[in-house]
């Protein structure tokens, strides 16, 4: 047996003695003979530096610090998880391109430039970032940023559990990143299943790293569920039914529902994979009882259910973009609500279709099958909608729209894919392939990523008045949309080669030219990226140019283009008062005339640092548990409950914004109102 | 609220408050906490689902006949129902305003609580001993899981309880402390439910098993 | 398969790749054994099925966005139309429709090509003959290799796999220590190895030739090399792979799964002429290590109340493990619970522990009841079980999904 000996570098880790001060953390434990990590760390150490140290140069720390990181505003929560997101894209996007790199070399004998340690790594971090740290804070961002606004609040219900929220979710990237360059992530994929994720065949940090990252970034994100339900439950403005609420409110209620339904099984389910890691417990074990099948089906009770998570707001932005770039009111509103609600509940009777191939009967086969194929309904009668909507209409092709088109060309692919592997026999030969890869990013790139995409450039102007260039927004476009053809139209074909998922070397050389295609589809798509970052720049740059002074730029229909962009602290300087679903639309059609006298002071939540106090002692918590540092989890666990209690004892969370200063906001929006009517 | 939300006479349709109606303050806590509830009943759903996979995998060591003792089950349930009827006098007794007994009664729920988790400790300490431990087998590690994630809860509550102690002997009864014992008795009364779900399902039917 | 989608996207990405398209090896649309070829039917039918709805979507999509653009005034604008109760109808009737179709399909085509179901047809026209005798292969997934034993002849082969064509294949397969799917996309579709648990499938392959066999799920750093080859053959060419598998010499005991379960990477093909007819059921019930108890026996026990407090301390420290794994921080060194039967009694009356001899463990010679052992434990009072022909039987754990 010409074999060669793998677990040595396994067997070496379990030797390294626990510290009492280091825990298992040693030098060996920075990679520094990883050139290609070294290298990344000398990049981000540098551009963190110079960041640090433009800011402390300019003296930015305290304007942070003191108007974003403590802010309990919605709106500056709701940027600050896109800007969260869109840096994970970053780094979500290099691990891709290693990837399509390694499988479009690695052939002829070729070992590709990335080991198994390191590759294995690779693509766990790239599944798990892009949907925890991208599409999440994205997502979650939006819903921040917009329901308030489309539902005529002021704020969310907890804001201070909104800061909370989002400075969890960071400090779930932060670990993520951590594991880069101290220790290393996990190496089993981005779902962990055990027998591999336990103890027995990963005893490194990396499954811990991902463990405690995604427990604390889930704290946040089911917080932040709770309290967006009861936002758009309770704080509704005046005359919003249910029935007259956005539909994008509607996705998002829809959403956040799932979402705390469903996050708090991933928190039990990883709860339990860690007592199996640290306790010795068996619940996912081979021996003593245990049941890895177990930890399959629970984790994707919750993860099925994260798939709609994601979409469902998608779903919602493009819905607003459709009817308002039509000119003409959403098509069948009714039925898209109950279409949303019906995915909502059927999204919790599909998980098994993940893993048909475990051997599961032919009648619990084709249960789950059917029922995965009947949310295609639904979903097929709003891609009618959205049809509908642009029927009769006066499009304007502007990004958003272009967005909302390419999603209906690409998404229906997706779709078609999607039932396909519903069928319990052609998932046999199509689970784990390519195919299936090249089906969920179609439906994630063309349905989230482009909702996400439509939905910045259609709310950018709301949020920093002025619009986004849309030269540079254009070439991002087609970078995107002619980037995801090229980079997973192959991996249709090499699934139906074939092909499986998660390898690193290949021995057939026919192949490889589906792999240079797709690697040049990425490429693309990091032109796309790139030309989103210069999109940004530029904007910014010629601001003055695309300035939007009337809070309304595309002619919309909801409320949030009622008030100004940016929006004032409060948002609405008196609350508004709703006759019909397009609420705005109908104030402008009716002659709304904006009040210019009779304001008041208006209440509003404090900032406060309790948030990111929290979220830095469960960074630390979690840091500690990963490297077995058990005083510093003591200290941090301590300082975590502390720091909680002693801001229950702060009774005075809230100030008034005084009518002085809400009239002077007001009366300069008026001047600038005028000046533009009469040039 | 002075305004007639519904009135769409085509005349002068209203589109904004002028009198600024009061958001009453800390409206949304009580669905919050709801909410929040009912996220952590899915915990325990799953604790529960996981017991009921695994509950009968002994891995060729004791079942629950083996392990249990109901007596003990049974003063320990008897704890936990008491500080449940004691909370709910603390609530009776703030509803008529009257501090003193508010907090003579959350003292006792304290105690009580305290003698549940005590009995519960003695119970683990005891099977740790004869060497039932978690690690022994899956039903062992499910029963554990289960019953400690309730005890854990119990714990934080008695933290909370004795914080809010503090608070109403420092502010007295003022809305925020009245919406926050609230809260807390949803919590405690939420615990007790759980908790005659795990009397039933692990104790009982184990016993049965 | 969808190229004649008129979008311009689609066009733009697909003429390129249009090109490579007959030059290529579609396995999963042509394969070469019966079961895949109905399940490559099944693909194309519910495509087909779903383009009749995805094709005209595609193209009112790409209408309406050309027709009611901003710049044709000519084309008509109706701010306020967002409602018709008819294409209300439509809308949810046509999915609707699609997915009854495709539901039936999907009832009976699951149903008919069941894994676990013994094939009935050879291929399109030809029944299986009354006394045909499926080819029996026992596969296990080991780190990172594959491993086939054939119960009727007696030998082993890694990472090589072979079979007359046009006989029913037979296959039951586990896994030693992670998840694996077993997968030959020729043959037919994948199902997962996983260890502790046996699944089933049943094909046949129709046309001679060499096939790709491989690990579908994410098994560890080896993965890549889990690969092996499938030789369809035809009878006489597969009686000479039998007869030079038999010559090869070779004796797959106990010791030497041992030794080959050890984790390895790319491993060359290796024949055994001799296989221990017990050890494929000591892999699947995970009692291969000398002294283990057979999951069998576990949950043949456990199903009768578990051993009481007796049990409790009848386990050992693993000194033997393929991973040389460490105990977990707070749970203390791995262990493994001691057997009370032999594994061999579950086949063979002949019992040999081998090398191996935990401190204080009786010697197992035997079938007598009171056999219970442990770390020095007393015999508890622990009533022996009464069944043994059927409970002690190497049943093995399905899957619990079914």
């Amino acid at each position: 047996m010409s074999a060669s000996a793998v677990s040595q570098s396994a067997m070496s880790a379990f030797s390294t003695p626990v510290s009492p001060i280091f825990g298992r953390l040693t030098l060996e434990s920075f990679p520094f003979h990883e050139p290609i990590l070294v290298a990344t760390f000398a990049v981000v150490a540098l551009g963190g530096l110079v960041v640090f140290g433009a800011l402390t140069y300019f003296r930015l720390w305290g304007y942070l610090w003191k108007e974003w990181f403590t802010s309990v505003d919605h709106k500056k929560i709701g940027i600050m998880y896109m800007v969260l997101g869109i840096i994970m894209l970053l780094r979500g996007f290099a691990d891709a391109i290693m990837m399509r790199l390694q499988q479009a070399l690695a052939f002829g004998g070729s070992d590709g430039y990335l080991p198994a340690h390191h590759y294995d790594q690779v693509f766990t971090a790239h599944g798990v970032i892009m949907i925890f740290f991208v599409a999440m804070p994205l997502v979650t961002g939006l819903m921040n940023y917009v329901v308030p606004l489309q539902i005529g609040a002021r704020d969310v219900s907890f804001p201070f559990l909104n800061n909370f929220s989002f400075w969890m979710t960071v400090g779930g990237a932060i670990l993520v990143m951590m594991s880069l360059f101290v220790g290393e992530f996990a190496k089993t994929g981005w779902l962990a299943y055990p027998p591999l994720s336990g103890i027995s065949y990963s005893p490194d940090v990396g499954v811990d790293y991902y463990i405690w990252a995604l427990q604390v970034a889930g704290v946040g994100t089911t917080l932040s569920g709770i309290n967006l339900i009861c936002t758009i439950v309770k704080m509704r403005a005046p005359g919003m039914t249910l029935m007259k609420m956005p539909i994008f409110t509607w996705t998002s209620l829809c959403t956040n529902a799932l979402i705390v339904a469903s996050f708090p099984i991933l928190t039990a389910v990883l709860a339990l994979l860690a007592l199996d890691r640290y306790f010795g417990m068996n619940f996912f074990t081979n021996d003593f009882g245990g049941s890895p099948m177990l930890y399959v089906n629970l984790i994707w009770i919750w993860g099925h259910p994260e798939v709609y998570i994601l979409i469902l707001p998608a779903f919602g932005v493009f819905s607003e973009v459709a009817s308002t770039f039509s000119g003409k009111r959403l098509f069948g509103y009714t039925s898209m609500v109950y279409a949303t609600v019906v995915i909502t509940i059927l999204s919790y009777l599909v998980w098994l279709h993940h893993f048909f191939t475990m051997g599961s009967g032919a009648s619990v086969n084709s249960f789950f099958g059917i029922t995965t194929m009947i949310i295609s309904i639904p979903t097929g009668a709003k891609i009618f909608n959205w049809l509908f909507t642009m029927y009769r209409g006066r499009i304007k092709f502007e990004l958003p729209m272009m967005y909302t088109v390419a999603f209906m060309l690409t998404f229906v692919i997706g779709g078609m894919t999607g039932v396909l592997l519903a069928v319990p026999p052609a998932d046999f030969v199509l689970h784990n392939s390519l195919f299936l890869i090249a089906h969920f990013h179609n439906v994630i790139i063309g349905g989230v990523v482009f909702g996400m995409f439509a939905g910045i450039a259609y709310w950018w102007p709301k949020a920093f008045g002025f619009k986004l260039d849309p030269f540079w927004g254009k070439m991002s476009f087609w970078f995107w949309v002619v980037g995801f053809y090229f980079a997973f139209m192959p991996l249709y074909v090499l699934g139906l080669m074939g092909v499986t998922r998660r390898l690193r070397v290949f021995d057939d050389p026919s192949l490889q030219i589906w792999f240079i295609i797709a690697a040049f589809g990425a490429f693309l798509i990091l032109l796309g990226i790139l030309s989103f970052l210069v999109q940004i720049a530029v904007s910014i740059k010629n601001r003055e140019q695309l300035r939007d002074v009337t809070g309304d730029p595309w002619n919309g229909r909801t409320l949030e283009w009622a008030t100004s962009s940016p929006p004032p602290d409060y948002n609405f300087a008196f609350t508004p008062v709703i006759h019909d679903g397009d609420a705005w639309w109908d104030m402008k059609q009716r002659g709304y005339k904006r009040p210019l006298e009779g304001f008041k002071p208006i209440h509003m939540p404090r900032n406060t640092p309790t948030g990111i106090l929290l979220a830095a002692c469960a960074v630390a918590l979690g840091f500690a548990l990963i490297w077995y540092i058990w005083w510093l989890a003591a200290v941090s666990f301590v300082a975590l409950l502390g720091i909680a209690i002693t801001h229950t004892f702060n009774y005075n969370r809230d100030f008034s914004i005084p009518a002085e200063d809400v009239i002077r906001a007001e009366d300069a929006r008026t001047r600038v109102l005028a000046a533009q009517v009469t040039p | 609220m002075t305004i007639a939300v519904t009135s769409d006479s085509a005349a002068a349709p209203i589109f904004y408050e002028v009198d600024e109606h009061a958001h009453p303050d800390g409206g949304s806590t009580s669905l919050g906490f709801w909410i929040y509830l009912m996220s952590d009943c899915l915990i325990f759903a799953m604790l529960f689902a996981t017991y009921g996979v695994l509950g009968g995998n002994y891995a060729a060591g004791p079942a629950p006949k083996d392990l249990f003792d109901l007596n003990l089950v049974a003063l320990n349930t008897t704890m936990l129902l008491f500080s449940s009827i004691t909370y709910g006098f603390a609530m009776l007794a703030m509803a008529r305003g009257r501090i003193g007994q508010v907090q003579v009664w959350l003292a006792v729920t304290a105690l009580f609580g305290l003698a549940f988790l005590s009995i519960e400790l003695f119970e683990f300490a005891h099977m740790i001993h004869e060497g039932a431990t978690p690690q022994r087998s899956a039903f062992l590690s499910a029963f554990f899981t289960l019953v400690g994630t309730h005890g854990l809860h119990v714990t934080f509550g008695l933290i909370w309880l004795v914080t809010l102690m503090v608070q109403v002997g420092q502010r007295g009864l003022i809305p925020a402390n009245r919406r926050r014992l609230m809260c807390l008795s949803m919590f405690w009364h939420f615990l007790d439910v759980v908790w005659i779900g795990v009397f039933t399902f692990v104790y009982l039917m184990g016993m049965l098993r | 398969m969808t190229g004649a989608v008129l979008s311009r996207f689609r066009v733009l990405a697909l003429l390129p790749l249009m090109a490579f398209l007959s030059g290529c090896n579609f396995t999963v649309l042509h394969p070469a054994g019966d079961v895949a070829w109905q399940q490559r039917d099944l693909v194309i039918i519910s495509t087909v099925l779903m383009l009749i709805i995805i094709i005209p979507v595609m193209a009112l999509t790409v209408l309406f966005a050309w027709r009611y653009r901003q710049s044709n005034t000519e084309a008509r604008y109706e701010p306020e139309w967002h409602h018709s109760t008819h294409l209300e109808l439509v809308i949810w009737a046509a999915p609707l429709l699609i997915i009854i179709c495709l539901g039936a399909l999907t009832w009976m085509g699951t149903h008919l090509l069941d894994p676990y179901r013994p094939i009935e047809r050879i291929s399109e026209n030809q029944p299986v003959p009354a006394n045909a005798q499926p080819l029996e292969v026992e596969v296990v997934a080991l780190d990172w290799k594959w491993l086939f034993i054939y119960p009727q002849y007696g030998i082993a082969t890694v990472n090589e796999l072979a079979a007359p064509v046009d006989r029913p294949i037979s296959f039951r397969i586990t896994a030693s220590s992670v998840m694996n799917s077993f997968y030959i996309p020729a043959l037919a579709g994948q199902i997962y190895a996983m260890p502790g648990m046996q699944t089933k499938l049943h094909a046949v392959i129709n046309e001679a030739g060499s096939y790709r066999g491989f690990s579908a799920n994410y098994s560890g750093a080896g993965f890549s090399g889990m690969h092996f080859r499938f030789l369809g053959q035809s009878p006489a060419d597969f009686d000479a792979w039998l007869a030079s598998a038999k010559a090869g010499g070779g004796d797959l005991t106990r010791a030497a799964y041992l030794e080959l379960e050890k984790p390895s990477q790319n491993v060359p093909v290796t024949r055994f002429a001799q296989v221990d007819p017990a050890l494929y059921n000591a892999i699947l019930n995970m009692c291969v290590e000398p002294g283990k108890m057979c999951m069998s026996e576990m949950m043949a026990i456990d199903a009768k109340g578990g051993l009481g407090m007796a049990g409790i301390n009848n386990v050992l420290p693993l000194t033997y493990d393929k991973f040389a794994r460490r105990g977990t921080v707070f749970g203390g060194s791995p262990a493994m619970v001691v057997g009370i039967c032999a594994p061999e009694d579950l086949v063979t009356p002949a019992a040999s522990v081998g090398a191996f001899a935990p401190r204080q463990l009786a010697p197992r010679e035997g079938a007598s009841a009171a056999r219970i052992l442990g770390a020095g434990l007393p015999a508890p009072s622990f009533t022996p079980i009464s069944a043994p022909a059927d409970l002690l039987a190497p049943a093995a754990r399905r899957p619990s999904n079914s």
